[in-house]
């Protein structure tokens, strides 16, 4: 028997959920009331609902087909996995969207595919989607589309036009775990599309000669995501990984996904719990190196086998590693010092650079920016604070180690 | 006291014009009283007419605007008094909300990030439900919400920009929004629960069920973005429990599930797979091109994007090496084609070469840099690398069979002679590369665009060009 639209959506929501990014934010303005159709963006996404995995859910993020000719041995929808398969029209994908859009479920679509047949006959279906969404129904919602590993050129420059945001996931930090755990896929053709969609966005945010206007090409960027803890790859090179993919291809996000059991897993995995709390810290060094001026040696020398510090967050530390840079006058420090102080956020420094050009600032102060005093005490000097020998104490790490919290209910 | 009485209780204007007339009349913050309702006259009685107006009308500060804006629509009773208290302070200091940790401002920053996090929830969890009828054509849709704060009006646009192809109602204990046709209106009278239903809701609960990843249980991350508070009129929220208390045995059969035999079409995508062999090299530059696609001599594959390869005719009389990609090439693919490439392309067409009828390459065929924030920093390869890469070099050289080689560089050169030479020892004149083939060495192009002085980097791009004409007329002529 043919399975209903909704049996088939749970397949292929299910199918989906690997994929970490739900970002809708970041792309063009639009608005239905002044343009016509249906849906606008607004700059900020909107994170419609949350599930108990504590991950947002803003896109209706689905597969067009679980089918795939493709043998990744982290993927739920390899050829060689016994999960059910099931495909959507395109069709069905719009009415979906559209339907779950006017309800206000969602800020749009994030619409990725097995491979079926090649990876022209994919890309063609799932731009014909994003086409029919924004000409034939006036869809002014957010579209992410994943562009799909040798898709041709002009396909991709098609995908540009309609979706908000262009990813391609690199999977996996280094070309030898590709290599041994996605053996199909090709490193240097990931790379490519990735570069390509980089130059369609720069040429395409040249104005014109004529017309002076921009064009459109997926104004929202082009992300990936590296998977964490399914090949031997350390956190140093993964996030040097990192670095050379922000600095190639001008990514918006790289997304770490901390590799998660599947049903019929491969035998070349390990069956064990994601590492939740490894994946954060990734999170936290990506932060530090791309607003926080953090060089990705530094957060990553800290610890001598190249993974960072479970138990304490990278600023941190580096600061306990880094005692002579501290303590830090918030009343004259620049600004990228400021930044380097464990517990100031960007918001924080930003408050006390407005603010002491026309107070000077005291301890109690900070507290009502919302900083936590205990752990900012030992690294800044204050108009009636100074940590005095509290900054080299030998049991700094463990004064400031946060108490132990339940991650899970299991 | 004098009492000041609103109708509205987010009415910015009403609260604007009650705070100026005040101020006008010298009021002291602690001398007024501030409550919400029905009474028409906005002064209730007492001493405050009686004060002469004042000089000169207030100023605020734009940023007074926008906070007092937020701060007006939030629950607490005594938020008008705090704004009254901010205004008066900011006539005497008028940098007074750039101190973030003074009292007042940080009292009414919380107000004011209270009330944007409850029109930001209002966006995302305000639900539709279809309703029966359409009225010209445009479907129906109502909503229930119960917002913290008296926010309906200060969200109503937001969803009158998106939605706009449908009529809407969206009610709430603190007043109401609607769209119909063209028109937004907003009410302020408590609405009544409506009983609704939709029967799509089915569909959004069975999306939220299976995008839930049971093996990354975090309870309380969801909780601290989606509080409980607002679960009452989410359908999905429903489900949470259920999902919650299942979620540890699905992870276990998983754990336990026994492995079994591949599915029929993956053994046929193998058995398919296995016959389409690729063919044997055929020894032209579209095989040996396709080949370097996949090089790993050197480690330099793994950072760069991709090969570029030579490009240029298979029979060009005349080849020009460079020393290796740069950042625009490594991502187009193709070489010379970022700032060094735009003025190599110039000097040729000044010394009468036409690019597209000779070969272009490199020496080396990966970008190698440094990552540095944002930016790829070019570094020159080592010998090694320029070994490596030797071989890919001899190959194009064989199958174009040019008659002149331009060595454009000290990589070039040294890739080329299979020694470390200076170019300024072998500029200028021809040498013998191979029986029936010249070599000439001069300078790479980007070594003319970091040369600071312009007079220097003009006698150098004026020796470029010569030597570039040296080798039209020896290839050509």
């Amino acid at each position: 028997m043919h399975p209903t639209l909704m049996e088939r959506l749970a397949i292929l929501s299910d199918a989906a959920k690997y994929d970490a990014s739900c970002a809708s934010s970041g792309t063009e303005k639009r608005d239905s009331s002044r343009e016509g159709g249906l849906g606008s963006t607004e700059g900020a996404g909107i994170c419609h609902a949350y599930a108990p995995d504590g991950r947002c859910i803003s896109l209706l993020k689905i597969l067009l087909t679980n089918f795939c000719v493709y043998d990744c041995a982290y993927c739920i929808n390899r050829s060689s996995s016994n999960v059910q398969r099931a495909r959507f029209t395109p069709e069905e994908v719009v009415w979906l969207t559209m339907e779950f859009y006017r309800r206000n479920y969602i800020e749009g679509l994030f619409l990725s595919s097995g491979i079926i047949r090649s990876s022209d006959h994919t890309m063609e279906q799932m731009v014909r989607i994003a086409r029919e969404l924004r000409t034939t129904h006036g869809f002014r919602g957010y579209i992410h589309l994943k562009t799909i590993p040798e898709a041709s050129p002009a396909l991709v420059e098609e995908a540009g036009l309609y979706a908000d945001r262009l990813s391609i996931n690199i999977e996996l930090p280094t070309d030898a775990g590709i290599a041994e755990l996605a053996p199909e896929k090709r490193p240097d053709g990931i790379r490519r599309a990735m570069a390509e969609v980089r130059l369609k966005i720069e040429e395409a945010s040249e104005p014109t000669v004529r017309t002076k206007t921009r064009q459109r090409f997926a104004p929202a960027g082009q992300s990936t995501q590296m998977i964490v803890g399914a090949d031997g790859a350390n956190d140093a090179t993964i996030l040097s990984t990192s670095a050379r993919l922000y600095g190639s291809f001008a990514l918006r996000r790289v997304y770490y996904s901390a590799f998660s059991p599947i049903p019929d897993a491969s035998a070349r995995l390990p069956p064990t719990k994601p590492p939740l709390m490894r994946e954060h810290r990734l999170y936290q060094a990506d932060w530090l190196y791309r607003f926080y001026g953090f060089g990705i040696e530094e957060i990553t020398s800290a610890q001598t086998d190249g993974m960072l510090d479970l138990d304490v967050d990278p600023k941190l530390a580096w600061a306990l590693a880094h005692r002579e840079r501290f303590p830090v006058d918030i009343n004259v420090a620049e600004r990228e010092m400021l930044l380097r102080v464990p517990g100031f956020g960007v918001k924080a420094v930003n408050a006390i650079l407005a603010a002491r050009r026309h107070r000077r600032i005291r301890l109690d102060d900070l507290a009502k920016l919302r900083v936590s005093l205990r752990k900012i005490r030992p690294f800044v000097i204050a108009e009636d604070w100074s940590p005095l020998r509290l900054t080299d104490r030998g049991d700094l790490r463990g004064l400031l180690m946060p108490e132990p919290v339940q991650l899970s209910l299991l | 006291m004098p009492a000041v009485i609103l109708k509205n209780p987010s009415d910015f204007g009403e609260w604007r014009g009650a705070a100026r007339d005040l101020l006008l009349r010298g009021a002291a913050p602690d001398e007024v009283e501030w409550r919400t309702g029905e009474i028409s006259d906005l002064f209730d009685g007492g001493p405050v007419a009686a004060i002469p107006r004042a000089g000169t009308p207030p100023r605020v500060p734009e940023a007074f605007l926008e906070l007092a804006e937020a701060v007006i629509c939030h629950s607490d009773p005594a938020r008008f008094a705090l704004l009254y208290r901010l205004i008066v302070r900011l006539q005497s200091d008028r940098h007074l909300l750039s101190v973030a940790f003074d009292e007042d401002v940080a009292a009414a920053r919380l107000l004011e990030k209270s009330v944007r996090r409850d029109c930001h929830k209002m966006t995302a969890f305000v639900r539709f439900r279809e309703t029966p009828g359409t009225q010209e054509g445009r479907r129906r849709f109502v909503a229930w919400f119960e917002p913290d704060h008296h926010i309906v009006a200060r969200t109503a646009p937001f969803f009158a920009r998106r939605f706009s192809d449908m009529d809407w109602m969206i009610l709430t204990p603190k007043g109401s929004a609607s769209l119909n046709g063209d028109t937004l209106s907003v009410a302020e009278a408590p609405a009544q629960k409506p009983v609704l239903a939709d029967p799509t809701d089915a569909l959004w609960l069975t999306y939220y069920a299976n995008i839930f990843n049971p093996a990354r249980l975090k309870v309380k991350a969801m909780r601290a973005e989606m509080p409980k508070k607002y679960w009452a009129n989410l359908p999905e929220a429903a489900l949470i429990p259920s999902l919650i208390a299942n979620a540890s045995a699905r992870v276990a059969a998983m754990a336990e599930q026994a492995r079994q035999n591949p599915p029929a079409f993956h053994d046929r995508l193998r058995a398919r797979r296995s016959t389409e062999e690729a063919p044997a090299p055929i020894g032209d530059l579209a095989t040996l091109r396709e080949e370097a696609r996949t090089c790993t001599r050197c480690p330099l594959h793994c950072h760069a994007t991709q090969t570029v390869f030579g490009e240029g005719p298979e029979a060009a009389p005349l080849m020009i090496v460079g020393e290796q990609p740069g950042d625009m090439e490594d991502l187009a693919g193709r070489p010379f084609v970022g700032p060094a490439g735009k003025l190599l392309d110039s000097v040729l067409a000044k010394a009468g070469i036409d690019r597209s009828a000779a070969y272009m390459t490199n020496a080396v065929k990966h970008f190698k840099y440094e990552a540095r924030g944002k930016r790829r920093i070019h570094k020159s390869p080592n010998a090694g690398e320029i070994d490596h890469c030797r071989w890919w070099l001899g190959m194009e050289i064989d199958i174009v069979k040019p008659r002149l080689v331009v060595a454009m560089g000290a990589t070039a050169l040294a890739a080329l002679t299979g020694r470390k030479t200076k170019v300024s020892d072998m500029r200028g004149r021809m040498h013998e590369l191979a029986p029936g083939r010249a070599l000439l060495a001069t300078v790479h192009p980007a070594y003319l665009l970091r040369i600071p002085d312009a007079r220097l980097r003009k006698e150098e791009t004026e020796r470029f060009r010569a030597d570039l004409e040296t080798a039209r007329n020896w290839t050509y002529d």
